[in-house]
């Protein structure tokens, strides 16, 4: 924390109308409180529209809605590296701080960018249980603690797509799925049901944008806000497909 | 990224046997040829004995083609392209992990030509123009400075390359899952490769010491 308080916070903001617009950068400032996010930078910026040196500006568009790094959705690169908005307090900042929307998805809107590649990939690993029907089949299997704490680990991720952004392996040239992906098809093939499927999961992990794509740069490991194990994971899905190799070679 | 399909590739296949050609056959001639090298501190004798023993190895050009030439430019060319497939962000992203990821690609790259230019003037020449290889013409060619510092960068390259290389392969086959077994496999493969590069450097300055 700095020992000098600023009177301003000054804030550059990356913007770009749409997706074929070119981008530019504006500089904006609001005074400075004690305990300001950026998230409450974004809306005192909202309430100016006014840029550094006075010029009126029009909105700048991002999103957020937890505010309390649950959602995920306010993720964006704040002075170069990749972080929740609504978690990255000022006094912990430099100045100016500068604001970019991730550069691993597309574009929408200066800081928002459509993250719904994630969930087409989720879809793609199939990272659910499956159940046929609604019928009450009373109550699951049992997991014992230690493994409940892993899967609970897991649990924790909210796709924000941190992960992603900071993998050198994920980028224009590249469809690898990425560290989040491969986590949630642990998660699933350690669940006594969703067991089931799990060769169909590694089968679309061997398949193009798999796992042969890692690059063991660990980056997801230091960046997750969650703090979820990925290595971990992206070793035993590794594993789990040693061990099934005979299986995927033969294909269906 | 794309939609939810699975398309079928064949890279996961090739990525797995070129994580398997840098153990194995690459890293087992490795070991084999540093403990070739070692025998360069027993003097010109020893050393051309052994020489000439691999020498009258049967089908020993079949041996170096099929699991020495062909291994190594297979994994020196799918690594080109493996490199491609990735872009370092080492700038805003300065971890150790991800500093040695890019180092595991230019180590590669030095290595290779490393690896070609001293296997064109240690068994090629021999192959093409019959030059004879023995401790005095390797005790000549290390006798040049910038050959001798080529050598000890290339060495450096190559041991690198084999340690990290061990750990990601460790990674890569799911052997070691855990963290902790992770980095205990790292300082493993650091040591042995440690080791290694020890031995080549000995050898390396008794050439030049005893020519
Ligand atoms: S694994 Fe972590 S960094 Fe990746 S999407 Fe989930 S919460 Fe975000
Ligand atoms: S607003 Fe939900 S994580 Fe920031």
């Amino acid at each position: 924390m700095k020992e000098k308080k600023p009177e301003k916070v000054i804030i550059r903001i990356k913007r770009q109308e749409s997706p074929e617009a070119k981008s530019y950068w504006e500089e904006y400032y609001i005074p400075y409180r004690p305990y300001l996010n950026i998230i409450t930078c974004l809306q005192g910026i909202r309430k100016t529209l006014r840029t550094f040196d006075g010029r009126p500006t029009t909105p700048v568009a991002w999103e957020s809605s937890c505010l309390e790094e649950i959602c995920g959705i306010c993720t964006m690169v704040i002075n170069g590296r990749v972080r929740q908005a609504c978690s990255a307090l000022v006094d912990q900042l430099e100045q100016p701080i500068t604001l970019e929307p991730m550069k691993k998805f597309s574009l929408v809107r200066d800081l928002i960018v459509d993250r719904s590649s994630i969930f087409e990939n989720l879809k793609r690993v199939k990272a659910w249980v499956p159940m046929k029907d609604t019928q009450d089949r009373g109550p699951g299997p049992k997991i014992l603690p230690k493994d409940q704490q892993i899967n609970y680990a897991l649990s924790r991720c909210f796709s924000c797509g941190a992960c992603l952004e900071v993998c050198p392996q994920v980028n224009e040239r590249n469809d690898f799925v990425g560290a989040a992906i491969l986590s949630q098809a642990r998660l699933f093939n350690r669940h006594p049901i969703g067991k089931e499927i799990q060769l169909e999961r590694l089968k679309a992990l061997v398949g193009e944008g798999g796992i042969e794509d890692c690059g063991n740069a660990q980056n997801c490991l230091e960046i997750c806000p969650k703090d979820i194990p990925l290595i971990d994971s992206i070793a035993e899905i590794n594993r789990e497909i040693t061990f099934n190799l005979i299986h995927l070679i033969k294909g269906k | 990224m794309s939609e939810a399909e699975i398309k079928p590739s064949i890279h996961f296949w090739l990525r797995r046997l070129h994580s398997l050609s840098g153990i194995f056959p690459i890293g087992v001639f490795l070991l084999e040829h540093m403990f070739t090298n070692a025998f360069i501190l027993g003097g010109p004798e020893a050393y051309n004995h052994k020489i000439e023993f691999l020498r009258s190895l049967p089908f020993v050009a079949f041996i170096e083609i099929t699991f020495i030439g062909i291994p190594i430019l297979y994994h020196a060319l799918y690594g080109l392209y493996v490199w491609g497939t990735g872009k370092s962000n080492l700038t805003w992203y300065p971890y150790p992990r991800n500093f040695l990821y890019t180092l595991q690609r230019w180590t590669g790259l030095i290595a290779l030509i490393y690896i070609g230019y001293h296997a064109y003037h240690t068994r090629i020449v021999n192959a093409l123009f019959g030059t004879e290889v023995s401790y005095a013409r390797m005790a000549e060619l290390v006798s040049v400075p910038w050959v001798f510092w080529f050598y000890v960068v290339g060495l450096f390259a190559v041991m690198f390359h084999f340690a990290n290389g061990i750990w990601g392969f460790l990674i890569s086959w799911g052997i070691t899952v855990s963290q902790k077994s992770q980095k205990i496999a790292g300082l493993s493969a650091a040591l042995v490769s440690l080791a290694l590069f020890s031995v080549g450097i000995s050898s390396l300055i008794h050439l030049v010491n005893h020519p």
